[in-house]
């Protein structure tokens, strides 16, 4: 559009050579010259270092994250192997503990067994030697007995004259009844000896 | 608009002939903006300064208060710078040698850049490297840019060798392949790289001028001018799209073979 002005002003000013267009015109080349190298100054001073700190800080931020982020992953993975190592550890123990205490338990159980049986081998034991004591002293004292009332006996039936058989039998069943009144229990003992 | 349509009445005051873009066109020395002394400002040394301004402050604005976590403009602004000094320095160049190549690529990129995008920017609307003078400065500035490190790497002779003679060729070849190897790598590089850029930004505009004013000659000259005129509008707002991926092209392109002549220039062996 502001071509069409040239050409109205070219037309009504007149007189103006055609130019080239490849003429060569120095102003317009060394300006080109002139702002592009003050351009590139400003750029190479200005704007390419902001630029290029940017860049690098911000790749040393990322890697340092990344670095960081290993450092922690590591430390978190020790600490994981750690942990586990600790929880089997304590498993191990545990199972040991309960072996121990099942095998305490069974040494005790046996051990009780084993006690209960000596004491009840001991008690019946016991029992018996009881027992024979008391069957010597009954046999001993039963000798004695049974010697006094033989004699007893047989001074009752040869004072009653030994005529028959009945008042034998009679006498010698009084004298039984007599004993059995005096004691029961030991009654029984002369028949068993005799 | 209303530009548009005072220029018609002239035009057709002028005649009932269409006067077709041309040269002239791009020619500002008869309209300077303002004067400095001697020298007549024209638009396009007023577009190449405002160019040079604007980068520069956008690239601070979003470089001075750089923190880890980017805010949007920083953000936009490592974006930008990003892309060319990985796409095209890190890539092209090779990550030795890179990085001090760096604010010359991207100054390079952005000045092309937003000087071309000029040519679509309302009230603009004029590709600064259209004035073939400033693209030859950039131009010359890449043949002087990698002759020079690649200079400093080889020393004279051993760079002027590693240009000319090509490695794996039989030296019978060498009286063909030599002259041909100079020409291509140091002489024509400058050359196409000037032309390129201003021959695009040129005819780019030449088009979109000549859509526009068509297209306003053909509605004023009636009949079918009335169909086709707005069609040639239509036509001129397509090629302005075109035109905007013309724009990044030309700046990328530029950059990039920048790029890739210093990686030749830095190169050990062919």
């Amino acid at each position: 559009m502001q071509n069409l002005i040239i050409l109205a002003a070219e037309e009504t000013e007149g007189g103006h050579a055609p130019e080239n267009p490849l003429g060569f015109v120095p102003v317009e080349f060394v300006l080109s010259l002139v702002v592009f190298g003050l351009l590139f100054f400003a750029v190479k001073k200005f704007v390419a270092p902001a630029f290029e700190k940017t860049f690098a800080e911000r790749t040393q931020a990322i890697e340092g994250g990344l670095a960081a982020a290993e450092t922690k992953q590591a430390e978190a993975d020790a600490k994981l192997a750690e942990l586990e190592k600790q929880l089997a550890d304590a498993r191990h123990e545990a199972a040991r503990i309960r072996e121990e205490a099942r095998e305490q338990g069974a040494q005790i159980v046996a051990e009780m067994r084993e006690q209960a049986q000596a004491e009840s081998t001991r008690i019946v034991e016991h029992g018996k030697t009881q027992i024979e004591a008391e069957r010597q002293q009954a046999v001993t004292s039963l000798r004695a007995e049974v010697g006094a009332l033989a004699t007893g006996l047989a001074g009752r039936i040869v004072g009653e004259s030994l005529d028959d058989e009945a008042r034998q039998s009679r006498v010698v069943d009084r004298f039984l009844s007599e004993l059995e009144a005096q004691n029961g229990t030991a009654s029984t003992q002369p028949g068993s000896v005799n | 608009m209303s530009i548009l349509s005072a220029s018609d009445v002239r035009a057709a005051g002028g005649g009932e002939e269409f006067v077709p873009p041309g040269p002239n066109s791009f020619d500002f020395s008869g309209v300077p903006l303002f004067h400095i002394g001697d020298l007549a400002v024209t638009k396009p040394m007023v577009q190449l300064l405002l160019a040079g301004v604007l980068v520069f402050a956008l690239f601070w604005a979003a470089a001075r208060r750089a923190s880890l976590v980017p805010g949007r403009l920083q953000f936009a602004g490592e974006s930008a710078y990003g892309m060319v000094r990985n796409s095209i320095g890190r890539d092209i160049i090779g990550s030795h040698d890179y990085q001090r190549f760096v604010p010359y690529l991207v100054t390079l990129f952005f000045f092309i850049l937003l000087n071309n995008f000029f040519a679509t920017v309302p009230l603009i609307q004029f590709p600064t490297f259209s004035r073939a003078s400033m693209a030859y400065a950039l131009a010359a500035l890449s043949w002087i840019v990698y002759n020079a490190v690649g200079i400093r790497k080889h020393g004279f002779l051993g760079y002027l060798k590693l240009q000319s003679v090509p490695s794996g060729v039989t030296p019978l070849m060498y009286p063909l392949l030599v002259p041909l190897e100079f020409f291509s790598n140091i002489l024509v590089r400058p050359v196409t790289l000037a032309l390129r850029l201003f021959a695009n930004m040129f005819a780019g505009h030449l088009l979109l001028i000549l859509f526009s004013t068509g297209g306003l000659f053909l509605l004023q000259y009636g009949g079918i001018g009335y169909v086709a005129g707005p069609l040639a509008w239509a036509l001129a707002i397509a090629i302005a799209f075109l035109e905007l991926l013309v724009q990044f092209l030309q700046a990328y392109v530029f950059t990039l073979l920048n790029a890739m002549y210093i990686s030749g220039a830095l190169a050990d062996e062919h």
